[in-house]
């Protein structure tokens, strides 16, 4: 017998359930609790960069949205930096933006919205450019492990075409399944997205 | 498939002799699926339309998925690993008094610091304090049922609450829930990203729960009950149970591979 490697094991993943917003986004369960909460609005007034809203739905198999799902979303600064010690690239550290999330969909319409900045586009460590994009996971009952997607700008299309991670997907129509549709309403700038848990547009999920 | 000798330790604890080479901020080791529940589970309902059924990408870690949220005590109140008295109204609220602790560690068994560990449940009565809860057992007006605590330096958490109750739920006409809690885990980077479910020993709805039993891996299931720890316990006031978490472990980079030139 070799040595034991005495690795540990990874706990296993168990779903958030129905009602995650109690522990999460206790407002939304309808209740106040904590004192400082999270919320889905990432901006402050002093944070650099286009404020956008990210808009959109979850679907199940039969294209119904999921009215109890959590998404969180996680991104770089309007220089393509994100706010963590691991990130040493050039862009300016905004101290105040997190660049972190969380919403719950609306309980009738499924609707789930971020307020945001558009990132900068980012420099991984190998030096390579990859568009501007935002990571997203998704909880809710039904979902056995959070499932890991990412938000590419539908007004990013060289970006786009040249990034690392969408050029992985083999099927250029399934890249297509993490663009947002940019549009302007009332003088806002939106960005809209579907993500679907199955069929034939399923949207690209990753094993990170 | 376990190569750890299971002799040296209390098996119930998942301890293991320590390992800790440098901590890296490389990619984390890749995720061992065979331990998770699958995304398609028939016997847990819900799970049936909400399943992916196209493979996951691989992808290997770049700075987007080993960086994730940095929380502080800033980001936290007082009571809010407290949960007998966090929502307490008129007096504390009913059922059994439970300390709940442990450490956040990753698979090289160091110890996660700084991290932020969300934790929720029913109340004594199996009810939770949510607008879309209707089990006929009532609301408890001393509890929330909610809570957080940030990891110290050796990754250790606590909080104190009561022990919620089972509740019955719509999968099968009789399928009941163990009592449980939930638990949302961070980590330091967003891959290391995690909700789970804590479970009791002795529980006798463990063995049939349809979400408990997603899990494929008999050993990932127990690593999810805790213990009674009655060293932890305080004598005349509160039990003590004992939850450790294992988040992903993280590579380090020994040496740079450049391409000339580059
Ligand atoms: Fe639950």
């Amino acid at each position: 017998m070799p040595q034991p490697l005495n690795y540990l094991k990874e706990t296993a993943s168990q779903t958030a359930g129905p009602y995650v917003h109690i522990g999460l986004i206790p407002a939304m369960a309808g209740f106040d609790i904590f004192e400082k909460n999270f919320s889905n609005v990432l901006v402050t007034p002093n944070t650099a960069g286009q404020r956008i809203t990210l808009e959109g739905k979850v679907l199940d198999g039969t294209g119904t949205p999921l009215r109890d799902v959590l998404l969180e979303i996680w991104q770089a600064n309007a220089s393509g930096r994100y706010n963590h010690p691991a990130d040493r690239s050039a862009g300016a550290l905004e101290p105040e933006f997190r660049g972190w999330g969380r919403a719950g969909s609306d309980f009738e319409s499924g609707l789930v919205t971020f307020e945001t900045i558009k990132p900068g586009a980012i420099t991984d460590r190998a030096g390579r450019k990859c568009a501007p994009h935002i990571n997203v996971w998704v909880v809710a009952r039904g979902i056995n492990i959070g499932l890991n997607t990412r938000l590419y700008f539908s007004d990013e299309e060289a970006a786009n075409a040249a990034d690392p991670v969408l050029n992985l997907i083999e099927q250029p129509t399934r890249r297509k399944t993490l663009i947002a549709t940019r549009s302007e309403r009332a003088g806002k700038i939106v960005y809209s997205f579907t993500i679907n848990l199955q069929g034939p547009e399923e949207t690209v999920f990753f094993d990170v | 498939m376990n190569a750890q000798a299971p002799a040296l330790r209390d098996p119930r604890l998942n301890r293991p002799e320590p390992f800790t080479p440098p901590l890296g901020d490389g990619g984390f080791f890749q995720r061992d699926r065979s331990i998770h529940p699958p995304a398609h589970a028939p016997g847990y309902k819900s799970s049936v339309l909400r399943s992916p059924r196209q493979a996951l990408l691989s992808l290997e870690n770049s700075i987007s998925e080993i960086t994730g949220p940095v929380f502080g005590h800033n980001d936290l109140g007082p009571l809010d690993n407290d949960l007998i008295r966090n929502y307490a109204k008129d007096g504390d609220p009913v059922g059994e008094r439970i300390i709940v602790h442990g450490r956040v560690l990753d698979e090289t068994g160091r110890g996660v610091p700084n991290t932020l560990v969300e934790f929720w449940q029913a109340n004594a009565g199996g009810r939770y304090r949510h607008k879309k809860d209707t089990y006929l057992a009532p609301i408890d007006p001393n509890f929330g049922g909610c809570g957080r605590a940030l990891t110290d330096d050796s990754g250790y958490y606590y909080f104190r609450t009561v022990k919620p109750g089972p509740y019955p739920w719509r999968n099968y006409v009789n399928s009941w829930r163990p009592a449980h809690i939930h638990f949302s885990v961070f980590g330091s980077g967003f891959a290391q990203r995690l909700i789970t479910q804590m479970y009791f020993e002795g529980d006798p709805l463990i063995p049939v729960c349809p979400i408990l039993t997603t899990i494929p891996d008999k050993d990932a299931l127990d690593r999810l009950v805790a213990p009674l720890d009655l060293n932890a316990s305080s004598p005349f006031d509160s039990l003590a149970y004992r939850f450790d978490i294992v988040l992903r472990g993280q590579r380090s980079t020994y040496f740079e591979n450049r391409t000339e030139g580059n």
